[in-house]
């Protein structure tokens, strides 16, 4: 029984080349206060180009028609439930939104001078302040404009203190369970990447780690909680074998989620870490971006950071850009500044209090859909869980569903999937994140929906296997797209 | 809280299921040693009221009420309604990235019109779903060239913003890709085709050229191909003002171009959120970083997209991807298609025409330094003061002078970065002037 979605009609829409004919606007401009300039005479004629062809000539009724249309064809987080293991995918405060684009805010522009930036400065000092006492280490760069760029930046600190230590080492050690970022950016900051195997219990084999931490090893990266969303209970102990060989443990903070007002990555001897601000503190995912990555460093890495750095200077804010140690800049001018204010709007919203109620009840609600749903998947790791919690679909292979049937079948529910076959060491994974804002009507449907769908791969799998049914857009033809790839209109 | 959206019976209710007699007891498991010792210091939350109070107290303290003359990276343009209308959309602003294409089509379908509509501007065959931002987007260019040629040393042009030249040498530094730089001609600000020459050789992967240039300079593009070609090395071709399309001739001789979309609708917003590109040729298209949308068919045999070549990317390839690259900047990206497609062909030209027209009437009052064909920025060497005083003098009458050049280019310490837009005003431009004299 469907009771969640009904279906409703939906708008046909081409592409907007498709709907463009000549002469159309949906734009116009003030009359010139100065001269018009004659293009070929000021550029030369060979720099001057010929109209651009197939771009859109609309009006403005189809321009808004064509956007909500398309608008219309996505799930998002407003409609319901997103629960994407890893991904964070709790609600988006509208108030970000309204801060983001106070004029004084929105306008400011990067190179207007410091004392008429004092307010943006002000903004960013706060931030850093907040994200360092959240996860209690010494400083913060705001800089990396998203998870994988604050990871290279992280790596990047690691290396430049190594290097300062005459070694800058060789390898990076990365659990088999962590994301592929992990590994991609250890190769662009120069490292071997050796994966280490996790224990029998999902977690990190610390055995195999005092094994593999030689005086090649620059750094351990690890996620935690990890991505079968379990604490990693010998992290301190595996800080403390890193120490002892001058190797560093880099922590992905993706999860961080789970730990905010709980557990400090500072006090569990992390020396580095990144934020995905997209995740933990609720600034939009945007379907797919933008999204900020700041990273957090004990003492002994600050004088790496990038340039510039916030100081106080007497009673006004002014950026550093003289610091003989630092990796350099990883972005342009200072960040990603309107996803700060975002999370900074969220981090004021709710307070320290607030912050550590989120995590409890994201972590309830995961646990309570763990309960309600062990009966009918295979749970591979039965450690407690935090924030998240991996099935495998073991039980329904044997009948010929995999995890992405699953999944799709969900939609028809009207839920946005499940994270598909991540993290690698599950075989078939369902990986579950409901997050702190949903409620338990919202949970008790998607329960309803899963325990549903599981009779249904007993009873008719192949309903499962043909999924989604209800939507406007059917399975599509991946494996096509890749073999001859489409990747731009062009008029028939 | 307000965000969260449980009553404490709901909350008993779930503890209960969960077989725990207390919240704290879901944490239990966690060793003592690692658990947090105080509450966080932070303040209890605040209201919406507050909140807003908080920024708009912020936003005050920053400028508001001037007119500016910064550009250098980072343009005042005019934002069309319709842009914050479609991105406020929640299907839009709260989706995720569009792994799960049937219940994905909108942003999967912005996306394909996105690169469809970089394509055109750019000449190339082929544009992602974006970067971060342009600086980003420069060693991501720079890495690409590295794969396709198998060499490794870069040649970029001093004459490239300075911040994304500084971006460069972090992400080059371990990578076995030394990076040198060229030169510009002092005369007319273009690049020094000589230097280049001279600094050429056969390991280079990749020579990169902006243009506009950072000193607004429609460069040599078409010369710096031909030595780059000549000696087996991609050229790229970086731009800053993404409204300079609308009329300049795209770089048809360059392998990739890459760079910032700020201009299209993305507000300054004090250094980012933004977006940047990579387009390119058809035959580089496996060395593309980050998301590539593709069109197909579903199983009904309807039009439809979805992400593409994912074996180029990390979740796939670890650490043998093209890139660490995860997300694209889908929403910053749709802002630009909204504008694309708001401004489209005409606007887009008359707009560029209005911005060209705005700075060489500026010209006209404060003279350029160099003589190359400028677009909508140019340098002016401040005359019988330092750019500072001069800078000193403006703020009073409310303006934000150019960019002082010297923390850039010690050469062009007497000089600052004029830019002027379609948003710059005719008598803003004279009172500049007049405080110059």
């Amino acid at each position: 029984m469907i009771d969640k979605v009904t279906p409703h009609l939906s708008q046909n829409e081409s592409l907007i080349f498709e709907r463009s004919s000549p002469g159309k606007k949906a734009y116009q401009l003030p009359e010139l206060d100065v001269p018009a300039v004659d293009a070929a005479e000021a550029l030369g004629a060979g720099n001057v180009r010929a109209e651009i062809e197939g771009f859109p000539e609309v009006s403005e009724v189809e321009a808004i028609r064509h956007f909500t249309r398309l608008s219309t064809w996505n799930y998002a987080i407003d409609y319901g439930m997103y629960p994407l293991g890893s991904c964070t995918m709790k609600y988006n405060p509208r108030i970000n939104e309204l801060v983001a684009r106070i004029e004084g805010l929105a306008w400011a522009h990067p190179y207007q001078p410091e004392a008429l930036a004092q307010g943006a400065m002000e903004i960013m000092a706060r931030v850093e302040a907040a994200l360092a006492e959240i996860t209690g280490m010494d400083a913060v760069t705001l800089q990396p404009a998203a998870g994988a760029h604050g990871e290279l930046t992280g790596i990047l600190l690691i290396r430049a203190l190594l290097e300062k230590r005459g070694n800058p080492r060789k390898k990076i050690l990365i659990p088999d369970s962590a994301h592929g970022t992990n590994p991609a950016t250890a190769a662009i900051a120069g490292y071997a990447v050796e994966n280490i195997k996790s224990s029998e219990t999902g977690v990190l084999d610390v055995a195999a780690l005092e094994r593999l931490v030689t005086d090649d090893v620059a750094a351990l990266m690890v996620t935690n909680p990890n991505t079968l969303g379990v604490f990693e209970e010998n992290i301190a102990q595996a800080a403390e074998i890193l120490h002892k060989k001058g190797a560093m443990l880099y922590m992905d903070g993706a999860n961080m989620n789970a730990l905010v007002g709980i557990a400090r990555p500072g006090d569990f001897g992390v020396d580095v870490m990144h934020l995905n601000l997209h995740k933990t503190f609720s600034t939009p995912h945007g379907g797919g971006g933008p999204g900020a990555g700041p990273v957090a460093v004990k003492k002994v890495l600050e004088p790496f950071l990038p340039t510039p750095r916030l100081r106080r200077a007497g009673k006004k804010w002014a950026f550093d850009y003289k610091r003989k140690h630092t990796i350099g800049r990883v972005k342009a001018f200072y960040g990603n500044f309107g996803v700060l204010v975002r999370a900074l709007a969220y981090i004021l919203a709710h307070g320290g209090p607030g912050l550590r109620n989120a995590t409890v009840d994201a972590v309830m609600n995961a646990v309570y859909i763990r309960k309600q749903l062990e009966p009918y998947f295979d749970l591979p790791y039965s450690q407690a869980n935090m924030h998240e919690v991996v099935f495998s679909d073991d039980r329904q292979a044997k009948l010929g569903v995999r995890t992405g049937d699953i999944a799709k079948r969900l939609i028809d529910y009207g839920f946005h999937p499940y994270t598909v076959s991540f993290p690698l060491i599950v075989h078939g994974a369902l990986m579950i994140e409901p997050t702190e804002t949903e409620g338990k009507h919202e949970i008790d449907q998607f329960i309803a929906a899963m325990i549903s769908i599981a009779k249904e791969v007993e009873t008719d799998p192949q309903l499962v296997k043909t999924a989604p049914h209800g939507t406007r857009t059917s399975r599509v033809d991946e494996v096509t797209a890749a073999r001859k790839p489409i990747l731009r209109w062009k008029p028939a | 809280m307000r965000y969260l959206p449980k009553s404490d019976s709901e909350r008993r209710q779930m503890l209960d299921a969960c077989g725990v007699s207390s919240a704290e007891e879901l944490f239990a498991h966690l060793p003592e040693a690692v658990r947090i010792q105080k509450p966080l210091a932070l303040a209890p939350g605040i209201s919406e009221y507050e909140i807003v109070q908080y920024f708009r107290d912020r936003a005050a303290e920053n400028a508001n009420g001037y007119a500016s003359f910064l550009g250098a990276g980072v343009y005042n343009h005019y934002r069309p309604v319709l842009v914050d209308t479609v991105v406020s959309r929640g299907e839009f602003l709260t989706s995720y990235t569009p792994y799960q294409a049937e219940i994905s089509q909108g942003t999967l379908t912005t996306i394909f019109e996105f690169q469809t509509m970089i394509c055109q501007l750019t000449g190339m065959d082929v544009a992602n779903a974006s970067m971060y931002d342009g600086s980003t987007a420069v060693p991501e260019a720079a890495m690409m060239a590295v794969r396709a040629t198998g060499k490794g040393r870069v040649l970029v042009a001093r004459s490239v913003h300075p911040e994304y030249r500084e971006v460069l040498r972090t992400y080059a530094k371990h990578q076995g890709m030394p990076v040198e730089e060229f030169g510009y001609v002092q005369e007319t600000g273009a690049i020094d085709l000589e230097d280049l020459e001279r600094k050429m050789d056969g390991l280079t992967a990749s020579v990169i050229v902006q243009s506009p240039n950072f000193f607004g300079i429609v460069d040599q593009v078409k010369a710096a191909a031909e030595i780059a070609h000549k000696n087996g090395a991609l050229l790229v071709v970086i731009f800053t003002e993404a409204v300079s399309w609308g009329l300049v001739e795209p770089p048809a001789e360059a392998d990739i171009v890459a760079g910032e979309l700020q201009s299209f609708a993305i507000s300054p917003s004090y250094g980012g959120p933004y977006a940047g590109i990579i387009a390119t040729k058809e035959k580089y298209l496996r060395q593309v970083p980050g998301r590539l949308v593709g069109q197909s068919l579903d199983s009904r045999g309807k039009r439809a997209f979805c992400l593409t070549l994912a074996t180029r990317e990390q979740h796939i390839r670890r650490e043998k991807a093209t890139s660490n690259i995860c997300t694209n900047q889908a929403l910053i990206a749709l802002m630009a298609t909204v504008f694309m497609t708001v401004y489209g062909k005409e606007g887009l030209r008359e707009l560029a025409l209005q911005n060209l027209s705005k700075a060489h009437y500026l010209a006209g009052r404060v003279k350029p330094r160099f003589s190359g064909p400028f677009f909508n920025e140019f340098v002016a060497r401040v005359e019988g003061k330092s750019p500072d005083e001069w800078n000193k003098a403006l703020l009073k009458k409310k303006i934000i002078g150019g960019l002082p050049l010297g923390r850039f280019y010690p050469e062009l310490a007497d000089s600052v970065l004029l830019c002027a837009t379609e948003m710059t005003k005719g008598s803003d431009m004279d009172l500049l002037a007049e405080v110059a004299k």
